[in-house]
C-alpha cells in the first residue's frame, strides 16, 4: 500500500512539471474540460432531477405531523441536496462515466506503447497526459455539482407541485429558511476534493497498466471502485472537519 | 555513433541481458537479430531509455545517456525518431497531426512550416493525401509508413525501428526496408533495427549484432553472415528450408 502511496505521489509531482510547451498543454485542457464538462451533463442532468424529486417526496413523507411546519421540507432538501446528493452522488457517477474514460484511455496508450512514443520524443509523458485531465476535473466537477444543485432542487419543486403533500409556496419558503452559506462552501470544497480524487486516481491506474486489453479493464475497473471508496472516505473527512 | 559498454538487464529474477557491449556504425543500417527472447527489444529499450540498464552505460556521440536525467536526455531524445512494433501512433490524432505533434512540442516553427514538413515527409513514404485520416482508418503497412513519417518529422539523427516487418506480408515488408535503408542513407542516419527477418538482414544489414541467451554471440556484415562457422547463428538464419537453399548456392 505505501509502495503504491509514493508511486502516486511521485506520479502527480511528474505531472505538474514545467510544461515542454503551454499551448499544447491548455488546448488538451481545453478538451479535457469538453470531454468531462459537456460529456457528462446529460446524465448529471438526469440523476439530479431525480434524486432532488425523490429526497423531496421521501423528506415530506417522513415528516408528516401537524407540529412540523411544511416549509422544513424544503430546507431539508436544499441542505441534503447542496450538502450531500450533488456533490457526493453526482461524483459517484462521474467516477464510473469520466473515471473508467480516463483509466482506459492512458491504460490502452501504455499497452499500444503511445506512452513510449511520447518519451521517445522527450515529452514528460506524466505531465502531458495526466494534468490536463486534473486540472479540467478539478475545475469541471464543482461546475457540474452547481448545475446538479440547481436541478436537484428544481427535481424537489416538480415533485412538490405534482403531489398535494407539500404546496409549492411552502417549499420555495423552505428552500430560503435558515439558508447557512457554509453549506454551499463545503459542496464547493468537496467537488473539488472529489474532481481531484477521480481524475489522478483512475490516471495513476491507466498510467501503470501492464499487459493487454484484459489489464486495461481492469485498471479502469480498479480506477473507478478506489475512486468511489475514496471519495466516500473523503466525504466523511470534509463533513467531519467543516460541519 | 552510438556505443553501448556491458549492458545488463534483470527483470526480477531473469536477467534478459548478459553484458552486452557494442558500436553502432553511424550513418549505416545496424541490425539486432536474434532468436525470440534472446533480448533485442529489451537493448533496444536500454538504448533508447525506456528501460534503465540494471549495470551498463550507453553513449550518444560519447554523451553518456545513461546518468542523465529525464530533462538531460531532452536534448538528445528530440534528435531520436522511433519506429514501434505496432506503430504507437496516436489514436485521437490525424495522420497529419500525429506528424505535427514533435513540431508543435518542439519547434517555433510557423504553423505552414510544420504543415509543409509533414507534407514532405508523407511524401517521402509516399502517402500523400492521407493527412486527415485516423489511425484506424490505416492498414498495417500504411501505419507503419506513417511510423516512419512521423519518425523522421524532426530530421532525426538516430532511427531505432523495433519489428518493422511484422504482420506485414513480403511485398509490404522490403518496401518497408528500403524505406529505412534510403532514409539512413539519404540523411546519414544510424539507425538500429531490431528484426529477425531474414530478407531484412540479406537485404540492408550494413552491421549485424547476433544476440543469443542476452549475450552478443556474433558481429558482421550481411556479406559475411553466409560463411560464419558460428553454429548459433546458422541455425537461427538458415533454419528454414528456403535459406538453405539459398545458402547452397553461394
Amino acid at each position: 500500500m505505501f509502495y503504491s502511496l509514493g508511486k502516486y505521489i511521485l506520479l502527480l509531482r511528474l505531472s505538474f512539471k514545467k510544461p515542454e510547451k503551454f499551448s499544447v498543454y491548455w488546448s488538451e485542457v481545453m478538451r479535457e474540460m469538453v470531454s468531462i464538462g459537456i460529456g457528462s451533463l446529460g446524465i448529471i442532468s438526469i440523476i439530479s432531477v431525480f434524486i432532488g424529486a425523490v429526497a423531496t417526496i421521501q423528506t415530506a413523507f417522513q415528516l408528516v405531523s401537524d407540529f412540523i411546519p411544511k416549509t422544513v421540507v424544503g430546507g431539508i432538501t436544499r441542505d441534503s441536496t447542496i450538502l450531500e446528493f450533488s456533490p457526493t452522488i453526482s461524483a459517484l457517477v462521474l467516477a464510473g462515466r469520466v473515471g473508467s474514460s480516463i483509466a482506459s484511455e492512458i491504460g490502452t496508450m501504455r499497452v499500444t506503447e503511445q506512452i513510449d512514443a511520447l518519451e521517445i520524443m522527450g515529452v514528460n509523458a506524466p505531465g502531458y497526459l495526466i494534468s490536463p485531465k486534473i486540472i479540467a476535473g478539478v475545475t469541471m466537477v464543482p461546475l457540474l455539482v452547481i448545475v446538479s444543485v440547481v436541478l436537484g432542487l428544481t427535481g424537489g419543486y416538480i415533485a412538490v407541485f405534482a403531489s398535494s403533500d407539500v404546496s409549492t409556496a411552502d417549499y420555495l419558503t423552505g428552500l430560503s429558511d435558515g439558508f447557512n452559506p457554509v453549506i454551499v462552501t463545503v459542496c464547493g470544497i468537496k467537488a473539488i476534493v472529489y474532481g481531484f480524487v477521480i481524475t489522478s486516481i483512475c490516471a495513476y491506474q491507466g498510467f501503470y497498466t501492464e499487459g493487454g486489453s484484459l489489464e486495461v479493464g481492469q485498471s479502469a475497473t480498479r480506477g473507478v471502485v478506489y475512486s468511489c471508496v475514496m471519495i466516500l472516505f473523503m466525504d466523511l473527512i470534509i463533513s467531519r472537519m467543516l460541519l | 555513433m552510438i556505443e553501448v559498454k556491458d549492458i545488463y538487464k534483470t527483470f526480477g529474477e531473469n536477467e534478459v541481458l548478459k553484458g552486452i557491449s557494442a558500436k553502432f556504425k553511424a550513418g549505416k543500417n545496424n541490425l539486432i537479430i536474434g532468436g525470440s527472447g534472446s533480448g533485442k527489444t529489451t537493448l533496444l529499450k536500454c538504448i533508447v531509455g525506456l528501460h534503465e540498464p540494471t549495470k551498463g552505460q550507453v553513449f550518444f556521440d560519447e554523451q553518456n545517456f545513461t546518468e542523465m536525467n529525464f530533462t538531460e536526455r531532452v536534448p538528445i531524445r528530440t534528435e531520436i525518431g522511433m519506429l514501434f512494433q505496432n506503430s504507437a501512433l496516436f489514436d485521437s490524432m490525424t495522420v497529419e497531426e500525429n506528424l505535427m505533434f514533435p513540431l508543435n512540442l518542439f519547434t517555433d516553427k510557423t504553423k505552414a512550416e510544420k504543415l509543409e514538413r509533414a507534407n514532405f515527409c508523407l511524401e517521402r513514404v509516399n502517402l500523400v493525401g492521407s493527412n486527415k485520416l485516423y489511425p484506424a482508418e490505416l492498414s498495417g503497412g500504411m501505419k507503419k509508413r506513417v511510423g516512419i513519417a512521423r519518425a523522421i518529422s524532426m530530421q532525426p539523427k538516430y532511427l531505432f525501428v523495433d519489428e518493422p516487418n511484422s504482420g506485414l506480408d513480403p511485398k509490404t515488408s522490403i518496401l518497408i526496408d528500403e524505406l529505412i535503408s534510403d532514409l539512413t542513407e539519404e540523411y546519414k542516419i544510424t539507425t538500429v533495427i531490431v528484426t529477425h527477418d531474414m530478407n531484412s538482414v540479406m537485404g540492408i544489414g550494413d552491421h549485424i549484432i547476433f544476440l543469443h541467451q542476452g549475450k552478443k554471440w556474433w558481429e558482421g556484415s550481411n556479406k559475411e553472415i553466409a560463411h560464419t562457422d558460428n553454429a548459433e547463428l546458422n541455425e537461427f538464419v538458415f533454419a528454414s528450408k528456403f535459406m538453405q537453399a539459398a545458402k547452397d548456392k553461394i
